[in-house]
């Protein structure tokens, strides 16, 4: 009788992942070399989809788009759901009722946040239109206009997003030990000592977490997108995601489409992993060591 | 703003003197400050959805957007069922069911294997799902396109849960890989001793103490699918199978003008999570955190 279990306990699932995620990702570089328009069979045409990359003048504005989503969204989301996060790991009175509140969105789909918002910022019957003066937009078009189309985008996801993170920092918070505070309080240390020589140090590892699923997914964004704008007003939102999706599933260019995603798969590699082992997660070490 | 304040959460002050706790409380401004105002950003839209999704669209045109509603109807929610949203939900829980049962069924083998097993291939595999969370299922979805047509799969079910739960798998294998490690060896060791083989050892030990990591790992694959929008644009196309987010997208696109109605869609096709929320919050929330419980 063996002692161990084998790969045979792996097999089904290894096998059933690297059939929809690998594997697609070699197909994915063959097909940007083929010209194919999602029916019949690909033909190989060489680089012509790769050189048709330098001429794409929707390309570059799109990285563009993705670059100040992805930073946007960071910006926004990191210090408001570290705070709030925080602060709702005390106990504060209405703790329990004011938590409740600030995870509702979690129960909406994307879709349906997304939706509601272009309900919501209907510039005629929608809220925009009640509160737009005071926010520099008298006529209420937040999603319409080219340079508020973009913001608007980032306000959305993070009034998505922010209280999944918040959940995080709180959950990593709470298990900070006492004893730090106790012993630093004897140090004679302050309250923005202590925030700063204690309680960020020992979220470290959850700010990584956080900040690797943000950087990751603000790349990637593209229901959200999809559904706020399509990309407009013109192309002013246009992120890469959805400018392949377009490419692909609209202009049924899927061998260039094929380019961009092969792209996504670069951009999105190369930034988890700068990310993980610049910070050593990857080595899951204790932020407990010598306690 | 200073950051004088967001030191200590009071929650560690459980084991100080009362006399101390009653010095620090509140003591975090800025934190309670950004709590108040994300507090009101997060509420007036929900208030927003419920009010106007119980308003008449002749209200909708006449009322301003948070006036509460001086005649409340359930016409719009009876529209919505009217236009299918009954099949919508019943298909999105059929997805969502498919996508866990996959899930939970080839992640747990896998996790004990990466655990207790020592081949060579064993930590290839784990490789292997470590590399997989960093791809974006954006960028596959060409190929997976073309898989699904040319295994005959394309507008069914089928066709989003495979790599919808594809996609959940290696989070799945992380988060219940660092649960088992938690289970001291010196029991699989006894049951070893005692004669147990691999699959009394998995079903005895594995499986019970691995029960509420499979619960987060759980709720975490069935959002997923819940939410996925992705898979269901590109892998179906017939009403029969669409599923909620894409009935929502799709109610936008046709009736533009009926928020009322688009608000009510919403609000159903929310109801399944809130009464998961409602009955199971902290099984929900360690779900959604799934992985970064440690």
């Amino acid at each position: 009788m063996r002692e161990r279990p084998g790969f045979v306990w792996a097999a089904p699932a290894a096998v059933f992942f690297a059939a929809f995620g690998i594997v697609p990702i070699a197909i994915v570089v063959y097909l940007s070399f083929t010209t194919w328009n999602g029916l019949g069979t690909p033909q190989w045409i060489g680089a012509d989809n790769w050189s048709a990359l330098l001429k794409d003048h929707d390309f570059p504005p799109s990285v563009r788009t993705t670059f100040f989503l992805t930073v946007g969204s960071w910006l926004v989301q990191t210090p408001l759901a570290l705070l709030i996060g925080v602060w709702s790991a005390g106990n504060q009175r209405f703790r329990a009722v004011l938590s409740t509140i600030f995870f509702l969105p979690l129960l909406l789909s994307t879709a349906a946040i997304a939706l509601v918002f272009v309900s919501l910022l209907d510039p005629n019957f929608g809220l925009a239109a009640l509160w737009g003066k005071y926010l520099g937009t008298p006529d209420g078009n937040f999603l319409g206009d080219p340079t508020r189309a973009l913001p608007t985008v980032v306000f959305v996801v993070a009034w998505q997003f922010v209280p999944f993170h918040t959940l995080l920092y709180q959950a990593a918070t709470r298990q900070i030990p006492a004893m730090l505070y106790e012993a630093s309080e004897l140090d004679g240390a302050g309250r923005v000592r202590q925030f700063f020589s204690i309680t960020l140090p020992q979220l470290r590892n959850t700010i990584i977490a956080s900040s690797v699923m943000m950087l990751v997914g603000s790349v990637t964004v593209f229901e959200s997108v999809l559904l706020l704008t399509n990309g407009g007003p013109g192309n002013d939102t246009k992120v890469l995601p959805l400018h392949m999706y377009q490419e692909g599933f609209i202009a049924f260019d899927m061998g260039y489409a094929s380019v961009l995603a092969v792209l996504l798969v670069i951009v999105g590699t190369v930034l988890s992993v700068i990310v993980v082992r610049s910070t050593g997660y990857h080595r899951m070490t204790s932020d407990r060591e010598g306690l | 703003m200073s950051a004088d304040v967001l030191t200590r959460p009071e929650a560690r002050t459980r084991s100080e003197s009362p006399k101390r706790r009653r010095g620090r409380r509140n003591v975090n401004v800025p934190g309670g400050v950004a709590a108040v105002i994300w507090l009101l950003i997060v509420v007036v839209p929900i208030y927003f959805i419920v009010v106007t999704s119980v308003r008449s669209q002749e209200a909708y045109v006449a009322d301003g957007p948070l006036d509460l509603p001086t005649s409340p109807t359930l016409t719009n929610y009876q529209h919505v069922i009217d236009l299918g949203f009954g099949t919508f939900l019943v298909n999105s829980l059929i997805v969502a069911a498919g996508t866990v049962v996959l899930v939970l069924v080839l992640a747990l083998p896998t996790a004990y294997a990466i655990v207790r097993g020592q081949s060579r291939w064993v930590r290839m595999a784990f490789t292997l799902f470590l590399t997989g969370l960093a791809i974006p299922a954006q960028a596959v979805i060409i190929p997976i396109f073309l898989l699904i047509t040319r295994l005959h799969l394309y507008d069914s079910l089928t066709a989003i849960i495979l790599p919808t739960a594809a996609f959940s798998l290696p989070m799945a294998v992380l988060v219940l890989t660092s649960a088992l490690r938690d289970v001291p060896g010196e029991l699989y060791e006894a049951m070893t001793v005692d004669g147990a083989g691999q699959a009394l050892i998995f079903r005895r030990l594995v499986l019970p103490l691995s029960r509420p990591a499979l619960a987060s790992i759980g709720i975490f694959s069935g959002l997923n699918a819940w939410n996925g929008i992705l898979f269901p644009l590109v892998l179906t196309q017939s009403s029969e199978q669409r599923v909620l987010p894409l009935g929502l997208w799709n109610f936008q696109s046709q009736y533009g003008t009926d928020v009322p109605g688009l608000l009510a869609a919403v609000v159903l096709s929310a109801l399944p999570v809130l009464a998961l929320y409602l009955f199971g919050r902290r099984q929900l929330l360690s779900g959604l955190s799934a992985g970064f419980g440690k």
